[in-house]
């Protein structure tokens, strides 16, 4: 069996070269969107969520756990829904000379 | 056909794709819709994927917690008035902090039970923790500041710097602690620490360094997630993380570039606590006195302009006055007059705050221009109008070496043949420095509320009609 990589390494993997997409990314984002930028990458941060969602699946994990997980859910869906709306009235918002 | 864990991964991928794409929409308005779009679709992905994977068996609170966040989320977000969006955007960062130290401390408990504890796991559960409760704690101040709930000004006292640098170390040596030892007292003193030092970090911050305390606090919100991605080896959690992380770090480097001020700086030093300037120019330009004028000349100078720019600032969001604005565009153009609005990267409480304020009052994105863009226009502007706006515009921050505004880049408005600044009063800005424009012979001040004198011209020039 050849030795395996540790899987944290290859965590820190995709989090450098994640980095540098952001980095690329987030540069070319027009100034005049840089509060709709806030407002979308507060609503993709909600992705906490897919965290609070194995918190609070396991039904064996004891009703402390489920009830911290459920806290958790409640909290990122109010970012995950509330930021994506926000984002979309704001950019509707955003309109060229008729 | 089972949906296994490498489907899961798969459909992970798929869903970062969609998030970096979304991102990249915000290149331009005409493509920013798609990219939020893009982003909602990779949101879904996610979580209909993690919810078929193995490790998601019960789903009543599951169900019930999407459904209340749904709910509360729809409506806050239909409700929200444009002008709170900094404080919307604060709480939301908040929420994202506490989700964070609670996904870490039930995966802890989680893991004790089933006996699959170990240092490296706890090593990452403390950088989730520590992080989020930092964000939480930091965005309720920054949230209670923008609210008003709180006092802008900063909060300061002796020992400040002291107390956050010991409460900072002593979090770190619980995180080590509790690493070695698995102990769910250190972890949650630990978190006790880390929350009272989202406190102490952000209440010496003053309300107008505001869009570098947001940009920071969404940069945070983005590195809680990715450092619970690293707890869960979850990839996804990851590279959003990373991607929000970095997007907050850029935002915090641009405002602080546009007051040329370091980070450092802002964290931990009050505007114009460097020393004290003495007998500045601003104040031998103060003997001079300030010309006061009435509604009625800047609108005899403005309707007979070839061109006029606009320069708002927080106070046109305190005013209200962006809907008005409009109109006096509207009003001016039918004259032949060529209207343009210029907007400093600090103007407001949040980075591009002013844009999403003149794209709600129906002001056409393409006549808002940036700093660098509108500066080389306003030596042939006839006339400028400066509505609620003051630091960015003071050309103390080119002249004055004593100023602590000195090297900040400004607008140029002072170059323009006529200059109009709309003010309540003449209390400086929020830098506190005295704003030598007012004493350039070319500049007069419009006292009175902003939508109020706004609205005045638009009557003058309706009365006046060609």
């Amino acid at each position: 069996m050849p030795e395996m990589i540790d899987p944290s390494i290859i965590a820190l993997y995709v989090f450098v070269l994640a980095c540098f997409i952001g980095y690329w990314v987030v540069w070319g984002v027009t100034p005049s969107l840089h509060t709709p930028l806030v407002a979308l990458t507060n609503a993709i941060s909600g992705i906490v969520l897919i965290g609070a969602l194995l918190v609070a699946g396991d039904p064996n994990a004891g009703i402390l756990v489920q009830l911290i997980g459920f806290i958790a859910v409640l909290l990122a869906s109010i970012n995950v829904f509330g930021g994506f709306l926000v984002t979309h009235r704001m950019l509707s918002m955003f309109k060229k000379k008729k | 056909m089972e949906f296994t864990v490498n489907h899961q991964a798969l459909a992970y991928l798929v869903a970062a794709v969609l998030f970096i794409l979304g991102l990249k929409g915000l290149t331009h308005p005409s493509t920013a819709r798609r990219g939020n779009l893009y982003a909602m679709l990779g949101m879904l992905l996610a979580i209909v994927a993690t919810l078929l994977g193995r490790d998601v068996q019960a789903y009543g609170f599951i169900i019930a917690g999407i459904a209340g966040g749904a709910v509360i989320g729809v409506i806050v977000a239909l409700r929200i008035q444009m002008t709170a969006m900094p404080q919307l955007v604060a709480a939301l960062h908040s929420f994202v902090g506490l989700a964070a130290v609670l996904v870490g401390i039930g995966t802890f408990l989680h893991k004790q039970d089933a006996g699959l504890l170990n240092a490296v796991l706890m090593g990452e559960i403390s950088a989730g923790v520590v992080i989020g409760a930092i964000t939480f704690t930091g965005s309720i101040i920054a949230f209670g500041k923008l609210q008003g709930l709180l006092t802008g000004a900063p909060v300061k006292f002796a020992g400040q710097h002291l107390l956050n640098a010991v409460l900072a170390l002593a979090t770190i040596a619980l995180a080590v602690y509790f690493a070695m030892s698995g102990s769910i007292l250190a972890l949650l003193l630990m978190t006790m620490l880390a929350l009272t030092l989202g406190v102490t970090l952000i209440i010496p911050i003053g309300g107008a360094d505001m869009p570098v305390i947001i940009s920071m606090l969404n940069s945070y919100s983005g590195w809680a997630a990715a450092a619970t991605g690293f707890t869960l080896h979850n990839d996804l959690l990851i590279i959003i993380g990373a991607l929000v992380g970095c997007s907050g770090a850029i935002l915090s480097f641009i405002m602080c570039k546009a007051m040329n001020r370091s980070i450092i700086n802002v964290v931990f030093g009050g505007f114009g606590s460097d020393g004290n300037s003495g007998a500045s120019a601003g104040a031998q330009a103060a003997e001079k006195g300030v010309k006061s004028a009435a509604i009625e000349d800047a609108v005899y100078w403005m309707e007979d302009a070839n061109r006029v720019i606009i320069v708002p600032g927080y106070g046109m969001a305190v005013a209200q006055a962006q809907h008005s604005l409009k109109e006096l565009m509207e009003l001016l153009e039918a004259r032949g007059v060529e209207v343009k609005f210029a907007i400093h990267p600090v103007a407001g409480r949040m980075p591009g705050h002013m844009n999403v304020l003149l794209a709600e009052a129906d002001i056409p994105y393409d006549r808002v221009l940036e700093m660098d863009e509108i500066n080389p226009e306003f030596p042939s502007t006839d006339v400028v109008l400066v509505v609620g706006a003051n630091d960015v515009v003071n050309p103390a921050a080119k002249e004055d070496k004593s100023s602590p505004i000195y090297g900040m880049p400004i607008l140029e408005a002072g170059r323009a043949r006529q200059v109009y600044f709309l003010k309540r009063s003449m209390r400086p800005g929020y830098s506190g420095v005295d704003n030598l424009l007012f004493y350039q012979d070319n500049t007069s001040l419009v006292f009175g509320d902003a939508k109020d004198t706004i609205d005045g011209m638009n009557n003058a020039l309706k009365g006046s009609g060609h």
